[in-house]
């Protein structure tokens, strides 16, 4: 059980000008120190190297889509953001599948970055992009084309279906 | 933005313009003539008053928005109230449960229009990583959103991305009726 205990205030506490006072001290002290705000649309982070983003598609040197629609993304997604309808590459080629289809639904993205830990490609990566808010639901379904826009090339150093 | 002296004479310019039938020429230039629809826009936009509906990890982000660092009071939405009377903006920041939403419903009911909605993070748009029976898999089956913020949870830079796209909007608005 609480016990309340009432402090009887002396005349100078009654004042409340000592109070007033000590708040003013910590505001004037505060005035003179250098500004804390931010100017977000103007002024903006500079992001770690591990900041997790919208994840996006890439694309190699020679403008091959990487991913390889293994769905190794879409089963390790906690939230099953990850949509993939594969597609059968003709003979001949050295990779057999590639993604018709692949849409990240950006809403329930996460973006806890499992998806860039699992790809065996490396084709899928989380940029440093943040500001994705849009007016609809559908809006924010990325499909491909759009998450290869986003995601751009990344040169890869190893490319290993050239050497296949 | 042009300096103040700028802004006058290009007002100055586009009031010479406008035919103001009696009323031209008749004062000097510290007259500015606007649309009702413009006046009405700005003073919405540039005083939305967000009722504070915090439910989950995304309302810690919220007010990180409307601490000094990111400070919201810039766009002039940080005035939080704890009542739905005094609020035309609703930030649902968080998991909403199906027992929750009829008080949601609810409290967007009781707020005086024009009202926007703001669906901030995967919780509130879509259930985000809960798709379960408990959850209600985004608010948009109850109230009617304006603006969905993905991000689990948003920076607060994306909630203020996120405010200016709803200013965007609510600038494009018209109280003429249809």
């Amino acid at each position: 059980m609480a016990i309340v205990v009432d402090r009887k205030l002396g005349w100078f506490d009654r004042l409340y000008l000592p109070g007033i006072v000590r708040g003013m001290r910590v505001t004037l002290k505060h005035l003179f120190r250098r500004k804390f705000t931010m100017q977000y649309p103007e002024q903006r982070w500079t992001f770690p190297e591990g900041f997790r983003g919208v994840p996006a598609l890439v694309k190699d040197q020679e403008g091959r889509t990487k991913c390889v629609a293994c769905f190794l993304c879409q089963f390790v997604c906690p939230p099953k953001a990850i949509m993939i309808v594969p597609g059968e590459l003709p003979g001949g080629n050295k990779v057999e599948k590639y993604p018709k289809e692949f849409e990240i639904n950006m809403l329930r993205c996460i973006y806890c970055g499992m998806c860039e830990e699992v790809c065996p490609e490396q084709a899928i990566f989380l940029t440093k992009d943040y500001e994705v808010a849009g007016s609809s639901r559908t809006e924010l379904i990325f499909n491909k084309e759009k998450l290869l826009e986003i995601g751009g090339v990344r040169p890869d150093p190893i490319m290993k279906w050239a050497h296949k | 933005m042009a300096p103040p002296g700028e802004i006058g004479e290009q007002l100055l310019e586009r009031h010479e313009e406008v035919n103001l039938g009696l009323l031209d020429q008749r004062f000097g230039p510290n007259i500015v003539t606007t649309t009702l629809d413009k006046v009405f826009n700005w003073a919405r936009k540039s005083a939305l008053w967000p009722m504070s509906f915090g439910l989950a990890c995304c309302a810690i982000e919220m007010m990180a928005a409307v601490a000094s660092r990111y400070d919201i009071d810039r766009f002039g939405a940080g005035v939080y109230r704890a009542t739905p009377r005094q609020s035309d903006l609703m930030i649902v920041a968080g998991t909403v449960t199906e027992k929750m939403g009829p008080v949601l419903k609810r409290l967007y009911d009781q707020m005086p229009d024009p009202k926007w909605v703001i669906s901030m993070g995967a919780c509130a748009t879509c259930g985000g990583p809960f798709p379960t029976y408990s959850t209600m898999q985004g608010v948009d089956r109850i109230v009617p959103v304006d603006v969905y913020i993905p991000g689990c949870p948003p920076r607060p830079e994306a909630l203020l991305h996120g405010i200016l796209r709803l200013q965007d909007k609510i600038d494009k608005m018209t109280i003429a009726r249809r």
